[in-house]
C-alpha cells in the first residue's frame, strides 16, 4: 500500500502523519483501520529501562610516546583492552575496582560501567589509567590522564541486546528477601516488579518483525543509530497469544549509535542493591505503516499483552521453566495484581513516562523531516529459539 | 482541641547543643505532642532531627522560640529526604516500597512519579532502593 520511499518523501516534505504507539489505538478506533492506514505514515514506539547488555568502544588517540594499553580503567572501572592499542570496550555491568560487591550483603553498587557511560555522555571529565608491558613500537608503560568525550576520536555505543520484546514479572516465593536484577523482592509474594513499556514497546508493536530488521534506523538516547543485528538471545520462535503477541522474552535488538550525539537524560547508570550496576537506555523505533496489517499490530493495548510471573527465589535461578501466572500490562500498571487470589503490590523498573517522552520526541523529529526511515537490509529470524549451556566433562 | 495543628520541623544542632534535653522541654513546658521521624544527634558531631509537633498555634510558636534560644536552627521547610527531579526517571520502582504514598504515580496517562514531602516519614526505603540515586538523605 505504501513504500518506504513514499513515506520518506512525505517526511522530507514535512507532510508525514506520525502518531505514537500510545496514541494510535484511539485514533484507529475513531477513523477505522482502512482510512487510518491510508493516512498514517509512521507510528513511533519507545522504551526506557535497564539494558545490561550495553557498552561502548572508545578510541583515545595516541599519546607521546605511544602506549599499547594492556590493562586500563576509566574512573576505576575496568575496560577491555584485548583489541588494538588505544581502543577499549567499556561494559555497562562492570563494577568499580575495589567495590566490595556483595561482601557486605546487600551491596550498594553505587558506581560502575553504566555510570561511566552516563558521565561520558554528560560531558564530564573522567580519569583514564592504563598500563602496558611496553613494546618497541609502543614504549610507554603507564599513563594517567583526564579526558572528556570530546577528546576521543570515536565513542560508539554497541549494545548486543536491547529492547527485549516482552519480559518476566519478578516475584519471590521464598521466605527471605532477595536482591535481583528485577529489584528487591520481598518474601512470600509480597511484591512484584516488571520491566517493559508494554503497548509502547518497539517489538510488541511489530511482533513478527515485519518492519524492524537489520539496518532499521533507531533513536538511541537522542542519537540516530541503527539495528546492526538480531540481539543476543533473540528467540523469535516463542509462545504467542492468538493475536501474535509473544508471552515471553522472545525477540531482541542489537543497537549501535554515536555517543557524541546522545543526551545523558536517556542514558543512565543504574545501581541495583544486592545485584550490581547496569545502564538504563532510552530507545525509540519508528514503524512505517506500509499496510493495514502493520497498522493493526501497532494498535496492541496493554490489556492484550501477557507477561509471565516468575519466581526469582527458586524457579529463575534453578531454571525450572515454571511460570507462576500470566498477567497483562494493564493489571501491572494498576499497581496491583492477583496471584492465586492474593493481592500483590507491583512496581516497575522501566519508565513508561520516559518511553512516552521518547516516542513523542521521535515523532516530532520525523514530522520536522529530521529523521528518515531506513528499510531493513535483512529480517530478524522468526524461527530461532534459545539454547542452554550444558555442563560437559565434569567428573561424575 | 479543634485549634490543634501539626507542623513538621527540621532541627539542625551544631556540635555544642546535643547535651541539652530540648525535646523534653517541648513536651513538658510547651504541651506539644512530639513525633520524631528521624534523629541523628551525637556528641562531637553536628546533628539533625526531623519531627512533627502537634499543639495549638501559640504553643508551637512558643516551642519554636524556645528551641531558638539554643544554638539550634529550626526549619519549617527543611526535609530530610530529597528527590532530585532530574535524576528521577519516573520508573515507579519506589512506589510499592513507600509506606505512606509520599511517592506515587500521578495518573495513568503521564505515569509521572510525584513526591509529596509532607507525607514522607523518612523511613529511607526510597534512598536505599532507587536505582538512579534520585532520592537522597540530607543527613
Amino acid at each position: 500500500m505504501k513504500t518506504y520511499e513514499q513515506i520518506n518523501d512525505r517526511i522530507e516534505s514535512g507532510t508525514a502523519v506520525v502518531l505514537t504507539a500510545d496514541e494510535i489505538m484511539d485514533y484507529v478506533d475513531k477513523k477505522g483501520l482502512e482510512a487510518a492506514a491510508k493516512e498514517v505514515d509512521v507510528v513511533t514506539t519507545a522504551t526506557f529501562g535497564a539494558m545490561c547488555s550495553s557498552g561502548c568502544f572508545l578510541n583515545f588517540g595516541h599519546s607521546t610516546p605511544k602506549i599499547r594499553m594492556t590493562e586500563a580503567w576509566i574512573n576505576d572501572v575496568l575496560v577491555y583492552t584485548g583489541i588494538a592499542a588505544v581502543d577499549v570496550f567499556l561494559g555497562a555491568t562492570q563494577i568499580r575496582h575495589g567495590d566490595p560487591a556483595n561482601m557486605y550483603h546487600p551491596g550498594d553498587f553505587r558506581y560502575g560501567g553504566g555510570h561511566v557511560i552516563e558521565d561520558l555522555i554528560a560531558g564530564k571529565s573522567l580519569q583514564l589509567f592504563a598500563l602496558s608491558y611496553g613494546t618497541d613500537c609502543y614504549p610507554l608503560r603507564e599513563i594517567r590522564t583526564q579526558f572528556t568525550i570530546n577528546d576521543l576520536n570515536q565513542a560508539t555505543m554497541v549494545n548486543p541486546r536491547n529492547c527485549y520484546q516482552n519480559y518476566n514479572v519478578g516475584i519471590n516465593n521464598s521466605d527471605k528477601t532477595i536482591y535481583t536484577y528485577m529489584g528487591q523482592l520481598e518474601p512470600n509474594q509480597k511484591n512484584a516488579n516488571y520491566s517493559s513499556a508494554g503497548q509502547l514497546s518497539p517489538l510488541l508493536n511489530d511482533p513478527f518483525y515485519d518492519t524492524i530488521g537489520v539496518g532499521t534506523r533507531v533513536w538511541l538516547a537522542g542519537a540516530h543509530g541503527h539495528v546492526y543485528s538480531e540481539g543476543t538471545q533473540h528467540a523469535g520462535h516463542c509462545e504467542r497469544t492468538p493475536g501474535g503477541v509473544p508471552t515471553e522474552g522472545a525477540g531482541t535488538l542489537a543497537l549501535t549509535a554515536d555517543m557524541k550525539q546522545m543526551n545523558s537524560e536517556f542514558v543512565r547508570g543504574v545501581s541495583l542493591r544486592g545485584y550490581g550496576v547496569s545502564l538504563a537506555m532510552g530507545v525509540g523505533v519508528p514503524i512505517p505503516i506500509l499496510n493495514e496489517q502493520i497498522l493493526k499490530r501497532t494498535c496492541v493495548r496493554d490489556r492484550d499483552i501477557l507477561a509471565p510471573v516468575i519466581d526469582y527465589g527458586h524457579d529463575y535461578p534453578q531454571k525450572t521453566g515454571k511460570v507462576v501466572a500470566q498477567v497483562n500490562y494493564e493489571q501491572l500498571r494498576s499497581g496491583q495484581i492477583q496471584i492465586n487470589g492474593k493481592k500483590v503490590e507491583v512496581g516497575s523498573l522501566s519508565s513508561y513516562h520516559k518511553a512516552n517522552k521518547i516516542a513523542n520526541i521521535l515523532a516530532d523529529e520525523i514530522r520536522r523531516g529530521d529523521f528518515q526511515l531506513a528499510k531493513p537490509i535483512a529480517a530478524l529470524p522468526k524461527e530461532s529459539s534459545m539454547k542452554s549451556l550444558e555442563k560437559r566433562g565434569e567428573n561424575s | 482541641m479543634s485549634d490543634m495543628i501539626t507542623k513538621k520541623l527540621m532541627l539542625y544542632f551544631p556540635k555544642c547543643e546535643c547535651e541539652k534535653p530540648i525535646i523534653y522541654h517541648l513536651v513538658k513546658d510547651h504541651d506539644l505532642i512530639v513525633n520524631i521521624f528521624r534523629a541523628k544527634v551525637t556528641p562531637e558531631e553536628e546533628g539533625h532531627l526531623v519531627l512533627d509537633v502537634t499543639g495549638t498555634r501559640e504553643a508551637i510558636d512558643a516551642g519554636i522560640e524556645f528551641i531558638k534560644t539554643f544554638d539550634v536552627t529550626v526549619s519549617l521547610t527543611g526535609i530530610g529526604v530529597v528527590r532530585e527531579d532530574d535524576r528521577c526517571t519516573h520508573c515507579g520502582y519506589c512506589v510499592p516500597y513507600c509506606p505512606t504514598d509520599a511517592l506515587r504515580v500521578a495518573d495513568d496517562k503521564t505515569r509521572e512519579v510525584l513526591y509529596d514531602e509532607t507525607k514522607c516519614i523518612e523511613c529511607l526505603a526510597c534512598v536505599r532502593i532507587c536505582p538512579f540515586g534520585a532520592c537522597t538523605s540530607t543527613f
